[in-house]
């Protein structure tokens, strides 16, 4: 005989799950049992919320699904923002969460709530397990789901009595069949001719791309495909590291906090092939237009995200890998003709702007910039929300390594939680978190997590003691009313850090950033290192 | 525009919620809504008539088709397809008036399935227009109670919606 908390355990094992992320409750703690035994590593985050978005940053450097563990009640709606941050960003996840005996549910006992339909606008799929007998078949579709197609979380919700009852014997499904489910990956041979036939006619096409390019895996062929056309290549907030920055076709991030360079490309081009973006407000401000001025071929894996915000030529559902190979298979020796080759090489030289800087205070972007070059080659930089992330998306100069941030949802909180799973995943890897006053203090607990995991992070807090990126707003467009945006009387971020055991430092100038960095990078713990910066430093150039 | 949606799903505990969740979630109206299980006892059809314009429509069937468990969506063709909406409706009838109420009834194929001493109800299976044209008769008399399915719909001739 097997209980259900066993048989959970060795599903995730069998899905090869080596970590989960997660805070224990009553309702859970069958399954926290059976994982007491098992090889399978729990990272006891401080807030659920946190266990979500480690689980995402574990997915992102895993490139498999990350899953979190809470218990019913608040556990469970504490992971909501972290879950619905997943969605909007399209990462792979499996939310566990412990429910009330099914003979209770409904009778809103302690610590009971309707967490599938609490998440159902927010999840790919969720289950509420009724039968013990059911669990292999729902973790099996669970991984299936949230990995395949275009990626997302699903929720188990598991009642305390299916946890502890047992069945006969355990067996785990080899095979997936979900009448419903069957998300097409090839892209329709004859749209991908039209694209073809499209490119070669075009004058001045560009590349727009986005994160379903870094989920599929296509970032090489995409590199192939531009530099076979010298196609330039813009990309999404989730896009970046698609090309390295410093690649002669890349322009840089597009949008409304994007480079001018890259919007002025995007505002002159007669064809934008979009892969894997979904062009939301953030990138496209004013889409109408943009279907008016260009045409448009849009590849995505969501058939909904074609046609949705921009008017597209030609739609092609397929999976970015599968796509990408044939473009690349079929575009012959077309190459993109001199005279918009000359004039993209101008746009990147003319655009290249001045940074004002500030006595006596860090200049972030500038720092940002040098950053990457302290860093080995396949660092991750975890960035949060906020001026901070604009800065980063802006100025790191990303060369093999990955960029981690919520482009969708804009959950503040997120870079400390994500640096905690991507560096889980991905040990070797040197992990840096860039975060503002604002952010860091979201989500500051899981220092404790970082000390008790023994994680190598460094974290700059770019401190300025403002909300950064709303003051601007309210600067621009509420005539500098600061209402709610000043963090002044916030604790001593150095003296706490170094409470929770890491060691820290804080400094106003970049030479002394820089200095640090250069030490602290060497070590093997975790450092925290305040920068101040001036809080009129804009977000853009 | 009006359009008639015709959506398979998996018999699962939950799918309803899901399906009308998404209208109200990404601002879509429904006008009615109605769900029975098919030949195969694992799937149940759902047909919604909605309101709105040809993009609202596109996106209605493609988020549809992202549920998990809607196994297909079809939109039904004006003109191709057979509507019809089943009503109860009770009417306020003392014996005087009786004769008239049967009256307009027959006229309209109506079935009178209760008479009590001052009501009359009657069923009514037909097109959503023709039942409004019936209880627009009937409003004079005094309508206590009207009990409607929502419309259900098939395709004419060979073609049907298979998952």
């Amino acid at each position: 005989m097997i209980s259900g908390a066993d048989i959970m355990v060795k599903c995730l094992q069998a899905e090869g799950v080596d970590t989960v992320f997660g805070y224990p409750g009553a309702t859970i703690c069958p399954f926290y049992d059976s994982l007491y035994d098992s090889d399978i590593k729990n990272v006891l985050v401080r807030q659920e919320q946190n266990a979500a978005h480690a689980a995402s940053g574990y997915a992102r450097a895993k490139m498999k699904p990350g899953v979190c563990v809470a218990t019913s009640g608040p556990g469970a709606t504490n992971l909501i923002t972290g879950i619905a941050t997943a969605y909007m960003d399209s990462i792979p996840m499996i939310a566990i969460t412990g429910q009330v005996r099914s003979d209770l549910l409904g009778r809103d006992v302690f610590q009971e709530a309707d967490i599938t339909g609490a998440c159902e606008p927010f999840t790919k799929h969720s289950y509420l397990v009724s039968r013990t007998e059911d669990l292999p078949r729902i973790f099996k579709e669970a991984f299936h789901i949230a990995s395949t197609g275009r990626p997302g979380p699903v929720l188990i919700d598991i009642p305390m009595d299916i946890q502890q009852n047992t069945v006969e014997s355990f067996e785990y499904p080899e095979t997936v069949n979900i009448k419903s489910y069957k998300p097409n990956t090839k892209g329709h041979a004859v749209q991908v001719k039209r694209a073809i036939e499209l490119i070669k006619s075009s004058k001045r096409p560009i590349i727009v791309s986005g994160g379903g390019v870094l989920s599929s895996g296509a970032k090489l062929k995409l590199q192939k495909f531009a530099e076979m056309t010298q196609i330039p290549v813009l990309s999404t907030m989730m896009g970046i590291g698609v090309m390295p920055s410093d690649h002669p076709l890349y322009l840089g991030m597009l949008g409304t906090h994007g480079r001018r360079c890259a919007n002025k490309a995007l505002h002159i081009t007669d064809l934008a092939i979009v892969c894997g973006a979904r062009l939301g407000d953030r990138a496209i401000a004013s889409p109408d237009q943009m279907s008016e001025r260009t045409k448009i071929i849009h590849i995505d894996i969501d058939p909904a995200e074609i046609g949705k915000n921009v008017k597209v030529d030609i739609p092609i559902v397929g999976d970015m890998n599968h796509v990408m190979k044939k473009l690349v298979e079929n575009i012959g020796d077309f190459k993109i003709n001199d005279e918009w080759d000359a004039q993209v090489k101008d746009l990147k030289a003319h655009y290249q702007s001045k940074i004002s800087t500030f006595d006596g205070y860090v200049e972030p972007r500038t720092l940002i910039g040098k950053l990457s070059s302290m860093l080995k080659s396949k660092a991750i930089l975890c960035a949060d929300v906020g001026q901070n992330q604009i800065w980063c998306a802006n100025n790191f100069r990303i060369r093999e390594g990955r960029f981690f941030t919520t482009g969708g949802m804009g959950t503040m909180g997120y870079s400390i939680p994500c640096a905690i799973g991507a560096k889980l995943g991905l040990k070797k890897r040197d992990v840096v978190v860039v975060c503002g006053d604002g952010s860091f203090q979201m989500s500051l607990n899981e220092l404790s997590t970082i000390v008790q995991n023994n994680l190598n992070i460094k974290i700059i807090v770019m401190r300025n003691y403002r909300l950064g990126m709303v003051r601007e707003l309210q600067d621009n467009l509420y005539n500098g009313r600061h209402s709610a945006t000043i963090l002044n009387d916030s604790p001593d971020i150095v003296a706490l850090a170094k409470a929770y055991g890491i060691d820290s430092a804080c400094v106003s100038s970049n030479e002394d950033a820089e200095k640090y960095i250069h030490n602290i990078v060497e070590s093997e713990k975790p450092f925290v290192l305040v920068c101040n910066v001036h809080p009129d430093t804009p977000s853009i150039l | 525009m009006k359009y008639t949606l015709s959506i398979l799903v998996e018999n699962q505990a939950g799918v309803l919620s899901k399906i009308s969740g998404l209208f109200s979630r990404r601002g879509f109206n429904i006008d009615s809504l109605a769900v029975g299980v098919t030949a195969d006892p694992t799937v149940s059809r759902i047909t919604i008539v909605a309101n709105g314009d040809e993009y609202v429509v596109e996106q209605l069937e493609k988020q549809l088709n992202k549920l998990i468990p809607v196994i297909k969506v079809k939109r039904l063709i004006e003109g191709e397809f057979i509507s019809r909406e089943l009503s109860l409706i009770k009417i306020h009838c003392p014996a005087a008036k009786r004769f008239e109420v049967i009256k307009i009834s027959e006229l309209m194929g109506a079935k009178i399935v209760d008479v009590a001493v001052n009501t009359v109800t009657l069923e009514y299976c037909e097109t959503v227009e023709k039942s409004a044209t019936l209880i627009d008769l009937l409003k004079p008399y005094g309508i206590r109670e009207i009990v409607r399915t929502g419309t259900v719909a098939i395709d004419k001739g060979k073609s049907s919606v298979q998952g």
